[in-house]
């Protein structure tokens, strides 16, 4: 069974990555990289990820939001992340990196904010 | 009570570990957010071990106590690199290292257990022990 599954929605001209698992070291944070890199790919770098269903991350899960965020600033786009669940805004806040992302709690919110 | 296992350097042995300490942590009662922080600081250490420690050599092993005493719990985690100093990851606070993909397990560690210290293990490789107190 996948650590993780990652599914895509489109808002406008922003794509939404539901993922749902682990984010974790191996399989979790490569799904994450290779989903990343295709949406770049397609031209797509306005990116909302979901994270409400993320049941565990750990220091490389946290390291691929990181990649990602820095991955898509680098192709002029924006990354921002949704529903993040207490135990990862309990990470980022350790790491000092909700100073880094965009959050939000409500997808209207986070959609609005891109405009 | 306590228990010893050792695993190749793999990447799965990461979940397994953290299986096999989840599965320590219920059969000695410990609650759920202190298995929390057990299960991240195991994942975090036995990866160091396979990655930066043994470097992916299967044929080298990460071998792993758990300990369950008075005071709380009690976990080591050897691995049989080259040696590891902690002061040599830089801080990954700093602003000039927030946006790096990587080095922040120790950080995780040392947030999530009392004590956390290395030291070099018997024949070479590195020992992590670390600490959770129980609260009474």
């Amino acid at each position: 069974m996948s650590d993780i599954n990652i599914s895509e929605r489109q808002a406008g001209d922003v794509t939404i990555l539901d993922l749902e698992g682990k984010v974790t070291i191996g399989e979790g944070s490569v799904a994450l990289r290779n989903a990343i890199r295709r949406l770049l790919g397609e031209g797509k770098t306005k990116i909302l990820l979901n994270l409400g269903s993320v049941g565990y991350i750990d220091s490389s899960g946290i390291g691929e939001l990181v990649s990602s965020f820095t991955a898509v600033n680098k192709e002029g786009g924006t990354l921002k992340l949704l529903n993040l669940t207490q135990k990862i805004q309990d990470l980022l806040a350790i790491t000092k990196l909700l100073t880094v992302f965009d959050v939000f709690d409500d997808e209207a919110s986070a959609l609005a904010s891109f405009n | 009570m306590e228990e010893s296992f050792s695993l190749p350097s793999r990447i799965e042995s990461v979940d397994e570990a953290a299986t096999k300490a989840d599965e320590f942590a219920k059969r000695a009662g410990l609650g759920d957010d202190f298995i929390a922080s057990i299960d991240l600081a195991v994942r975090e250490s036995v990866a160091n071990a396979v990655k930066h420690g043994n470097k992916f050599d299967e044929s080298k092993s990460v071998d792993i106590k758990l300990i369950r005493n008075e005071n709380g719990f009690e976990m080591l985690v050897i691995d049989h690199g080259n040696g590891f100093d902690p002061d040599d990851v830089p801080d990954p606070t700093d602003p000039a290292n927030l946006l790096k993909a990587s080095g922040r397990g120790i950080l995780f560690m040392r947030a999530f257990m009392d004590v956390v210290e290395w030291t070099e293990a018997d024949g070479g490789g590195t020992l992590v022990r670390m600490i959770k107190l129980q609260q009474t």
